[in-house]
């Protein structure tokens, strides 16, 4: 931790610094309160619960984590779409809540978002040009001929052949793969140094999505950029990120780099998570996997203490229900929120 | 063991659209014994759905062709009336689980009551004992009695989905065709799920046909696999064959294209995309995209038998080329 905090943040908090920190989180909180007809009170949906990390520049990140972990609540508090209830966003040594103005415009343009559903993220009426020319427009580019070279190279670098063909489509005329081709050259137009990509081939076809994951790792790896992407599939981790952060519950519980993570997982949660999974084997077919029992806890009311306890299967009455664990370093780099480890 | 349960020869379902013709299902050839899963894996748009859909008889209006030979235990299911089909075999013999089926449940009925239906409707079962068979049912997939009584919306979508894999299994069915049955839900959900669906296979003998877009999905079922491409079967084998020995250039570069996460090749993915099923190419439906392909495949391939219930429709196999 480069930042000096009051020690029990920081002892809550161990998380790797990097060398050269692009953006860092700090006792990040993102709530959501919920109301009964319009007024009333319920209570507060703690979709980002206390979460601290740093990416680096030019490395690739994942976020994993099952649905409703709020990994994605997370990526759109990091793009500015929700205010953080309780903490801060740091970009470049600038805090993101105090942006605005010209400033928050440029931030903006420095963080790319590839959404999930490439169909939903592109507007039907737009062609291709203008869909590509839009964010350009928004930033001050208003030259065409400017407009249409960057255009054009940005089309060359997600691999989309027969430019001339493409610039005239509108969405629906386009592949499921050639649509995601597209949000993302949207998302590289401006140069930005950091895109967020939030589950950005769970909507595609088996083998589509390898060659999506292959473009968006050496497009990150030609421009040194940061990548951070959303998933729920561990099984693509190892060959397109550097770094893993394992969330539950709005938490992250696990962070480490990726063979250190999958070869020797920490976290009971992620070692359910890992046991759940296998490579391809006919005998797969023979054995019954282990699987916590339970369901992920509502992220309105999230148990006391560890919030997997309910389903962990090392738990330790007295300890993990009542006391909320924070992240230790049982091996060197790699960081996971677990009592077991003390 | 050995009996065979399902035989499908021949089976066609082309749909008429506006753009003409969609070959969906363009003759199509496997069976299925007794307490043997099968898996049809294949991409989005080659024609597995449109299969079970056909196998059930839950068609759309727009058919332009259906045919060929299906028959299950001997019984010649084609020479059925809708009728006769209905009564005699939907559900009772053959279940299906459409995708996205928890998803249709009634939200004004309680559960217990849906999973009841065929019981009550087919069956003409009273409510005391049609209950009875749900809370048995209820068990067998893990989800707890006091569900019964519950609305759709109150349980999870992992406990919707074992409640829609109930309604299938309650009636007892000799065959159970699952569409896509895992692929809206979570790694651990998923998990739990194939954990079911392997103990009533254990259990109770029943056959399965799973179908899913997803390899690793589809190892934690599957004795048997076929594979799907542009609405026919390039390859049908034993699981073991093709997770290990995969034999047409398809089936090769779909294994390679499989994401591994304990070994350290990086998957590779299959150039081009498949063809259009209104205006599929004539030859090998694959040619375009194959890495060995010759002149041959312009050709249409006829299914090759390499060993025992082992086919592929492959030239490299065909006719004294070995490749």
């Amino acid at each position: 931790m480069a930042e000096v905090k009051d020690s029990t943040a920081q002892r809550r908090y161990a998380t790797a610094s990097v060398a050269t920190p692009l953006l860092r989180a700090r006792d990040l909180h993102t709530w959501f309160e919920l109301r009964q007809f319009g007024f009333l009170r319920v209570g507060s949906v703690r979709a980002v619960d206390g979460v601290e990390f740093e990416l680096g520049r030019g490395e690739s990140v994942a976020f994993v984590g099952e649905s409703g972990c709020g990994k994605s609540s997370l990526a759109r508090t990091l793009l500015g779409l929700n205010r953080p209830t309780d903490g801060d966003v740091i970009f470049d040594g600038q805090r993101l809540s105090e942006l605005s103005g010209a400033a928050r415009q440029s931030y903006l343009a420095s963080v790319g978002y590839v959404q999930q559903d490439p169909f939903g993220a592109l507007p039907p009426f737009m062609d291709v040009r203008r869909l590509l020319a839009e964010p350009l427009i928004v930033h001050g580019v208003r030259d065409r001929k400017t407009q249409d070279e960057r255009i054009r190279q940005v089309l060359n670098e997600v691999r989309l052949t027969r430019v001339d063909e493409i610039l005239g489509k509108f969405p629906h005329m386009l592949s499921g793969g050639q649509q995601q081709r597209i949000v993302i050259a949207r998302a590289l137009i401006l140069e930005p140094n950091l895109i967020i990509a939030d589950e950005p081939v769970s909507m595609l076809d088996a083998s589509v999505r390898v060659e999506i994951l292959n473009l968006l790792r050496s497009i990150q790896q030609k421009r040194e950029l940061t990548l951070a992407f959303i998933t729920h599939d561990l099984s693509t981790v190892r060959h397109f990120a550097d770094r893993i952060f394992v969330m539950y519950a709005g938490r992250i519980v696990e962070e480490a780099p990726v063979n250190e993570l999958l070869d020797h997982p920490q976290h009971p949660y992620t070692q359910a998570l890992l046991a759940s999974i296998a490579d391809v084997d006919a005998d797969n077919a023979l054995v019954q996997r282990e699987v916590p029992g339970g369901e992920p806890p509502s992220l309105l009311n999230p148990p006391s203490g560890c919030r997997f306890h309910p389903r962990c299967p090392h738990a330790m009455k007295g300890i993990c229900d009542v006391r909320d664990p924070y992240s230790l370093e049982p091996r060197p780099g790699h960081y996971s929120a677990c009592w077991l480890h003390e | 063991m050995s009996d065979t349960l399902l035989e499908v020869k021949d089976l066609r379902l082309h749909y008429q659209t506006r753009n003409g013709v969609a070959r969906a299902v363009d003759g199509v050839s496997f069976d299925i014994r007794r307490n043997e899963a099968l898996v049809v894996l294949g991409e989005s748009g080659c024609g597995k759905s449109s299969l079970a859909r056909a196998l059930m008889r839950v068609l759309p209006r727009n058919i332009n062709h259906f045919g060929g030979q299906v028959s299950l235990a001997g019984q010649d299911l084609m020479a059925l009336s809708d009728e006769q089909f209905r009564r005699q075999i939907q559900w009772s013999r053959i279940a299906l689980v459409m995708q996205a089926a928890m998803n249709a449940l009634n939200p004004v009925v309680r559960v217990g009551e849906q999973v009841a239906e065929p019981l009550r409707v087919h069956r003409g079962w009273n409510k005391k004992r049609a209950m009875e068979k749900v809370a048995s049912t209820f068990q067998k997939v893990g989800v707890s009695q006091d569900f019964i009584g519950r609305y759709p919306f109150e349980l999870s979508g992992g406990m919707r989905q074992r409640v829609v894999l109930a309604m299938a299994l309650v009636t007892e069915p000799e065959l159970v065709i699952l569409d896509e049955p895992t692929s809206a839900l979570d790694v651990l959900t998923q998990a739990s799920i194939m954990n079911v669906l392997k103990r009533i296979k254990q259990a109770d003998g029943t056959s399965f046909m799973l179908i899913t877009h997803d390899v690793a999905t589809s190892s934690e079922l599957a004795d048997r696999v076929a594979l799907m491409y542009a609405g026919q079967m390039v390859e049908v084998s034993d699981a073991r064959d093709f997770f290990h020995d995969p034999a047409h250039p398809y089936s090769k570069l779909l294994m390679d294209s499989v994401p591994r996460l304990h070994q350290p090749q990086p998957p590779v993915h299959i150039p081009g995309e498949p063809p259009n099923l209104h205006n599929p190419p004539s030859g090998c439906r694959f040619a375009d995209r194959c890495p060995s392909r010759f002149e041959r495949c312009s050709r249409d391939p006829q299914p090759v038998t390499l060993k025992a219930r082992r086919q592929v429709s492959c030239w490299l196999y065909g006719e004294g080329h070995h490749g």
